[in-house]
């Protein structure tokens, strides 16, 4: 079977982020950037039924000429080949136009299954995968803890609220999203790093795709949350803090 | 057209999802502040009683949105029959409470009407038009989104975000509205939802609770972070990440897609404080805050903070806990 991962570039966990000085994004010239973690899942999972059931994996990503490192390292860890809508200024697609870009680029592959993480670790919309689900007219699931290839459909494990769950089956083609935590993710091999060099990645221009861009919400202003709780900060020596907090405990709170 | 909010409920075997009637009191809010009527409109089989209990409400109209094949949920029914409703009804604004099937739902109805849904919104003004406030990069950070492009616009409200008890009483016309809807649309086959066996620990019970994040780095330090727990007689529970890597066994995880949890206190030790892990302990009494990044989202909740390393705070910690219960006895 053929599966598309689709798969974004954030910037690393614990980035230290400084807001820009139009006040509406981050400065990101000089942050790190990884892949976001639950599309790491869904590369995975990918890989997994890839093992069971033979096919090809494609790694998919729009974002600008960087992004090609976090593509590599999907090919490393096993995809067969990637594409990547290249562009510098991604975001200012919205995520409806991002989604059309990326139906374009998905729909001549003709694919039996599309997965993606189930959110992005920086803007956190959630909806990706299911926008572009309804762009191509598949099927879809979101939250997925487990998947299952049958004859021409797929089952699947959608994780609902308080540690409940459902089994859902659909027709393929359809497009999951994967929750974190579905799979344990593998590391590249010296081999698979080697091999990824040689794998192809093709380079597609949001010229060629052939949307016109269809802007929706825009972000007005970028500021650190305000506090809800006044907060003791509790200083000194790692030492010293930690006893001023157990006496804290035991006469304020008065658990001990 | 005239302008209105449209709050679409959530229901599930004739009982509401409480983040509905959250959702509800946010959109009364906003049509107020925008000078827009506010209807609200339920989805499911055999609504009709559900529907009477909305029309108790201060509202321009409710709508039993009622259907055989809306029996149990699906991603392709409830879509088919929302884009129908919407298209008769109009509004300029639809509001869902962020729940997990809107999650699956609210983007793919978005994108019949050519926009993207405006998730996970905590705060909402009326600034010559509604503006959104949404949460990015996991908390760190907060937007003010302006919706642009045809209308209607889709927003959904986080678990919280609005007080359920704000919800202003009045009357309202029902209005039974029956979408057009074949089996043949519905490519989904959900089955009985379930729970997985969850093991014996009950963390909702627990007065102390001391809690573990990504911070701990590796399984081997886990110990360092039970010990304190165990010299406070407290339980152990952890983020989602942390169970994921199967650093922990999952019935310890708190949040979202674990336990929700009230204790006397809840100590939090390299926890940065992802909304899914707050909306599962932000009702605690007192939430201790442990994490070497004083940005994290986490100290927003804390009553007491400590900004150091949890591998010097902790160990010393346990010492002093180990020094006080010795002289008490």
């Amino acid at each position: 079977m053929k599966i598309i991962v689709s798969i974004k570039e954030v910037p690393v966990r614990d980035s230290q982020l400084r807001i820009a000085s139009d006040g509406r994004w981050i400065e990101d010239g000089d942050l790190g950037y990884e892949m976001n973690e639950p599309d790491a899942y869904a590369l995975e999972e990918a890989l997994q039924l890839k093992e069971k059931h033979g096919g090809e994996v494609i790694a998919l990503c729009a974002g600008p000429a960087g992004a090609a490192r976090t593509i590599r390292e999907a090919l490393a860890k096993g995809a067969d080949r990637a594409l990547h809508i290249e562009d510098e200024q991604i975001s200012s697609w919205g995520t409806l136009g991002l989604a059309q870009l990326l139906a374009k680029a998905v729909a001549p592959e003709k694919p039996d299954l599309i997965l993606t993480g189930l959110q992005s670790d920086d803007l956190g919309y959630g909806q990706t995968g299911v926008v572009l689900a309804e762009l191509l007219g598949f099927p879809h699931a979101t939250i997925i803890m487990a998947a299952e290839v049958l004859d021409g459909r797929i089952r699947v494990k959608r994780e609902l609220e308080s540690g409940w769950f459902q089994n859902i089956e659909m027709p393929l083609p359809a497009v999951l999203t994967i929750q974190s935590g579905i799979n344990k993710l593998r590391y590249a091999t010296l081999m698979g790093i080697k091999k990824a060099k040689t794998k192809e990645l093709k380079r597609l221009e949001v010229a060629d795709l052939g949307v016109a861009p269809s802007p929706t919400a825009t972000i007005e202003r970028l500021y650190l949350p305000r506090k809800t709780k006044q907060t003791q900060l509790i200083e000194g020596s790692a030492k010293q803090a930690a006893a001023q907090l157990v006496e804290k405990l035991r006469f304020e709170v008065r658990v001990i | 057209m005239s302008e209105s909010v449209l709050v679409i409920m959530e229901q599930r075997a004739g009982a509401w999802n409480r983040m509905s009637l959250e959702t509800l009191a946010a959109g009364q809010k906003l049509a107020a502040e925008l000078g827009h009527s506010v209807a609200a409109a339920v989805p499911g089989r055999g609504v009709a009683a559900l529907a009477s209990e909305l029309a108790l409400k201060k509202l321009d109209c409710v709508y039993a949105v009622d259907h055989e094949l809306l029996a149990d949920y699906t991603a392709d029914g409830y879509t088919a029959a929302l884009d129908q409703l919407i298209r008769k009804v109009q509004p300029s604004l639809v509001l869902f409470p962020h729940t997990y099937q809107v999650r699956d739902l609210a983007p793919k109805l978005a994108t019949r009407f050519h926009q993207a849904l405006i998730s996970d919104v905590i705060g909402i003004r009326a600034e010559g038009g509604p503006v959104f406030v949404r949460q990015l990069f996991q908390g760190k950070l907060n937007a003010d989104v302006r919706p642009g492009g045809p209308a209607p616009y889709f927003v959904s409200i986080q678990a919280g975000a609005f007080n359920a008890d704000n919800v202003a009483s009045g009357t309202a016309p029902l209005e039974t509205f029956t979408p057009e809807l074949t089996a043949s649309v519905i490519r989904q086959r959900p089955e009985e939802p379930f729970r997985e066996s969850t093991g014996a620990v009950d963390l909702t019970t627990a007065e102390i609770i001391v809690s573990v994040g990504r911070g701990i780095k590796e399984k081997d330090n886990i110990p360092i972070v039970a010990e304190l727990a165990q010299a406070l007689g407290g339980e152990l529970a952890a983020t989602r990440p942390v169970c994921d890597s199967g650093w922990l066994p999952i019935e310890r995880q708190v949040g979202s897609s674990g336990q929700t949890v009230a204790p006397k206190v809840y100590i939090a030790v390299g926890i940065s404080g992802a909304i899914q892990h707050l909306l599962g302990m932000k009702g605690s009494k007192t939430i201790v805050a442990i994490n070497k990044d004083a940005n994290a989202p986490i100290f927003e909740v804390a009553d007491y903070g400590i900004v150091g390393d949890l591998f010097e705070v902790v160990p010393a910690m346990v010492e002093e806990v180990k020094s006080c219960t010795v002289l008490q006895r």
